[in-house]
């Protein structure tokens, strides 16, 4: 039981960590279109390990 | 006149293979009595036994099975070889011969060993047993495990996909000796590689290196994505979704980013400079954890993760059409779930791309990383 809780927290950190790199990576390319290809590459490499972190919570949370 | 001689071939052999999914789906299904219970079937476990059932690896190729008018269970597909590594040595037989049983009922006798299939793991008999015991939470007690070099579902979906990539690039790449342009499927290829050569390789491993790993990241690039492409097609592949096969995956990334590593690396690694002494050998431990457990780990799991969770929602959403038709009636559950299912498939085409992209990605970033040169410092 809590484990399910701990990783649905997670989730939720997850979710709010994704927002923000997506919302600020909208900002940059709206500022700066021509750097688009770079801010696009970063935010996949920080999105791909935050979403790493949130599987990762969920495969425990369900394992334990 | 190639072309039609090719698929000429083609069909030929989906012929044969049609033929023999008959044959195979005739002398399947004598026993199953569950069904014999009234018709009373509890819709949401048997959606949830469906779903586990695709999660995991299976020693026979089924399209779908389906219980006919007289109560028979009947299996579509095609059965694989076992391969088997027994207190007698290699055993190899079809996995007909479990005749679709998983929960150890039907013995296969292979020379002077007996074998059983529970929970898709093949078990060796004890010496006299002749039928398996399960104590209460349904261990076998009287069977042990054998080393099984089957040539599982997965197995042959990476072989079937390996031989596809061999076929394309080999004829891409004679394409380009004899002349500058690729022609027909070549031509779709040829793009997709310049991209993980040009947009992957080139700025992450940098200017001087690329060249070599190219290689490593191009194959891994197709494997993966052909891999769950085909994980999202009727047939039931769910390769990358086996956490055994985006290990080795992560541990070719890692055997590769440790052997190239050069003395910069391995400096930045054990002995950083610029901090204080003390501080040194707490970050050595970081470091090595770091490069030796939670980039591998993390490659492992997201891809894993990923395919299996994508699976999973496709396979709920496709069952709502039978778990809520109490509440929503038949046309309405059905709709719900089409419309449902088609959007989330279509999310699932671009995380097929997006996992391949970034497992590319973070493998040529580790293994830029471990070649990098610094001039300054």
């Amino acid at each position: 039981m809590y484990n399910l809780i701990g990783a649905g927290l997670v989730v939720i950190g997850a979710g709010i960590g994704l927002g923000q790199i997506g919302g600020k990576a909208m900002e940059g390319i709206a500022r700066q279109p021509e750097a688009t290809g770079k801010i696009q590459t970063a935010m996949i490499i920080v999105a791909a390990l935050l979403e790493g972190l949130a599987f990762g919570a969920l495969i425990l949370g369900k394992g334990a | 006149m190639k072309i039609v001689q090719k698929s000429i071939k083609l069909l030929t052999l989906v012929a044969i293979a049609l033929c023999s999914f008959q044959s195979f789906a005739s002398d399947s299904g004598k026993k199953d009595n569950n069904q014999n219970d009234g018709g009373v079937v509890d819709t949401k476990s048997e959606v949830d036994k469906y779903i586990q059932h695709h999660i995991q690896d299976a020693h026979d190729f089924t399209l779908f099975s389906y219980t006919n008018d007289a109560g028979e269970r009947k299996h579509v597909g095609f059965p694989l070889p076992v391969i088997v590594w027994t207190s007698e040595g290699l055993k190899t037989f079809m996995s007909s011969k479990f005749h679709h049983d998983d929960n150890g009922e039907e013995i296969v006798t292979a020379g002077n060993v007996k074998l059983a299939k529970i929970h898709g793991k093949i078990y060796e008999l004890d010496a006299g047993a002749s039928k398996v015991d399960f104590d209460a939470e349904h261990h076998a007690t009287n069977a042990h495990k054998v080393l099984d070099f089957s040539i599982t579902k997965s197995v042959f979906g990476i072989l079937v996909v390996g031989f596809l990539m061999l076929f394309w690039f080999i004829r891409l790449a004679r394409q380009y000796k004899k002349k500058s342009i690729p022609t027909g499927f070549g031509r779709a290829l040829e793009p997709l590689v310049i991209y993980v050569r040009d947009e992957i390789a080139r700025p992450n491993i940098g200017e001087k290196h690329y060249r070599k790993f190219t290689g490593y990241l191009l194959t891994v690039f197709f494997f993966i994505w052909l891999l769950n492409l085909a994980g999202l097609t009727p047939l039931g592949f769910n390769v990358t979704g086996q956490i055994a096969v985006t290990a080795a995956l992560a541990i070719f990334t890692l055997i590769i980013y440790t052997a190239s590593g050069n003395k910069h690396y391995w400096k930045h690694m054990l002995w950083m400079d610029g901090i204080p002494v003390f501080v040194k050998p707490i970050l050595a431990i970081i470091e090595l954890a770091g490069a030796f457990l939670i980039k591998p780990f993390s490659l492992l799991i997201r891809l894993f993760a990923n395919i299996t969770a994508g699976h999973i929602v496709v396979m709920s959403l496709i069952a709502i059409m039978f778990v809520m038709r109490e509440s929503l009636g038949t046309v309405g559950s059905t709709g719900l779930s089409i419309v449902l299912s088609i959007l989330i498939a279509l999310i699932e085409v671009l995380v097929a791309f997006l996992q391949a992209y970034i497992f590319t990605m973070l493998s040529a970033l580790f293994i830029g990383m471990a070649v990098e040169e610094h001039e300054h410092h």
